[in-house]
């Protein structure tokens, strides 16, 4: 039998209602294991305005590099407890924050190995479907190999790399800029 | 490691980022092209919900407050599938919705229709083993939008799904079958393959529709499906 995907339509300006329940910004508990970040940012559109509707979602492998998820049957380690997910909502300020641990690497196409990253999934009024994108860490040599870094544009990598935020330790800043010569770049898949 | 990939969507059933007629896209939507990229490890995983995540009545927006909201109580059924028709079990399925004036409990929303203090119009549940998942609510009103001149948004149910893996992701809007607003709403309109937009309508269900209590909507959802069954190992 082969249907078709059903038609992605926007979650509007009134998704805090369905969906801010679950908010979970704390991706790693107080006893998981790994280097620990707060990774915050702001989601601005075109004219430089916050967006303040915006939810964003966090994909990540624990520090092992494993994934709590049924097909990723590596022979590694799985830590307890640690699910991988997060939903935050941004703030009047179009700004987010969420609190995790630096993940391993995982395999990549072919014999290739990713770098750390953090998948997103970034969902707003205005977007008739989701955007997707990464956030890598900073000063890590494996961003170098990493096989969907090297699809990128090099002058656009840098929209995928989290910065340390000045002034703030233990703080890194990613943002979201939906258009303009700061794009962030979106991906496809 | 190559993991097997999910299809790419089928030709004009899914939106662009940019439609102008959804005038908010104008500004938010992306200027430069997407990244084409292989699906890895990291998009053919994705969270895992399990019924410690909900509480077992989420699935009744009627049952949320000490009273029964104003509105005529509807059910709405169906099954999530994927792309090859298999069922998808235990997946999170979130709704939300206005209420029957067309009001949403919401800060953004000012349109001049009451609020009904017995109704918050959130729910939640895990479909079954079959895929199936069930919902006890209210019909939804219609209500005013500023996206152009006297622009209305048909009655809608917004669902959104995770799947298996984190690009099964999708959220979308069920509409109600006959509603004479489909045709003017830019929403329901962002795809030019009809039959895709006709998918998003539901159907009248007699077969859930209890009798003296509440007529049943049926909606089946389909996420993103693999080209071939992953290779095992």
């Amino acid at each position: 039998m082969s249907l078709q995907m059903t038609t992605s339509q926007t979650v509007g300006p009134y998704l805090h209602i369905g969906l801010t329940w679950l908010i979970m910004d704390r991706i790693a508990g107080p006893s998981a294991a790994g280097e620990r970040w707060t990774i915050e940012g702001r989601v601005l559109d075109g004219d430089g305005k916050p967006v303040n509707d915006a939810l964003v979602e966090l994909w990540q492998a624990d520090s092992n590099g494993r994934y709590a998820h049924p097909e990723d049957r590596q022979a590694k380690p799985i830590e307890e407890g640690f699910r991988g997910f997060g939903r935050v909502a941004t703030d009047d300020d179009g700004v987010f924050r969420f609190h995790t641990i630096k993940p391993g690497s995982v395999p990549g196409p072919g014999s290739s190995t990713q770098a750390p990253h953090i998948s997103v999934t970034i969902f707003m009024r205005g977007q008739l479907k989701q955007l997707s994108s990464r956030i890598y860490f900073p000063g890590d040599p494996a961003n170098a190999k990493d096989p969907v870094l090297a699809l990128v544009p090099e002058d656009r990598r840098d929209t995928l790399v989290a910065q340390p935020a000045s002034g703030k330790s233990g703080v890194l800043e990613w943002n979201v800029i939906l258009q303009g010569a700061k794009e962030t770049v979106f991906f496809d898949f | 490691m190559d993991v097997a990939q999910y299809r790419r969507p089928f030709w004009n059933t899914q939106p662009e980022h940019l439609f102008p007629q959804y005038a908010s896209t104008v500004k938010r939507a992306p200027t430069k092209p997407l990244v084409m990229m292989p699906q890895s490890l990291t998009e053919v995983t994705g969270p895992v919900f399990g019924y410690d995540d909900i509480k077992p009545t989420d699935f009744d927006l009627t049952k949320q407050h000490a009273g029964e909201p104003i509105g005529e109580r509807i059910i709405v059924t169906g099954r999530v599938l994927d792309e090859n028709g298999r069922p998808m079990p235990h997946t999170l399925v979130e709704v939300w919705q206005a209420n029957s004036a067309g009001r949403y409990p919401h800060r953004v929303d000012q349109h001049d229709a009451p609020t009904d203090p017995n109704f918050t119009g959130c729910g939640r549940a895990l479909t079954g083993a079959d895929g199936s998942y069930r919902f006890v609510t209210i019909r939804p009103g219609e209500y005013p939008w500023r996206n152009h001149y006297n622009a209305w948004r048909p009655a809608h149910i917004h669902f959104s799904l995770f799947g298996q893996a984190f690009m099964q992701r999708l959220v979308t809007q069920m509409y109600f079958p006959g509603d004479p607003l489909l045709p003017f709403d830019p929403m329901y309109n962002c795809v030019p393959d009809e039959n895709a937009r006709k998918r998003l309508v539901a159907t009248l269900d007699w077969e859930n529709t209890i009798p003296e209590f509440a007529l049943a909507y049926r909606w089946d959802i389909v996420l993103r499906g693999r080209d071939a069954t992953p290779m095992e190992k």
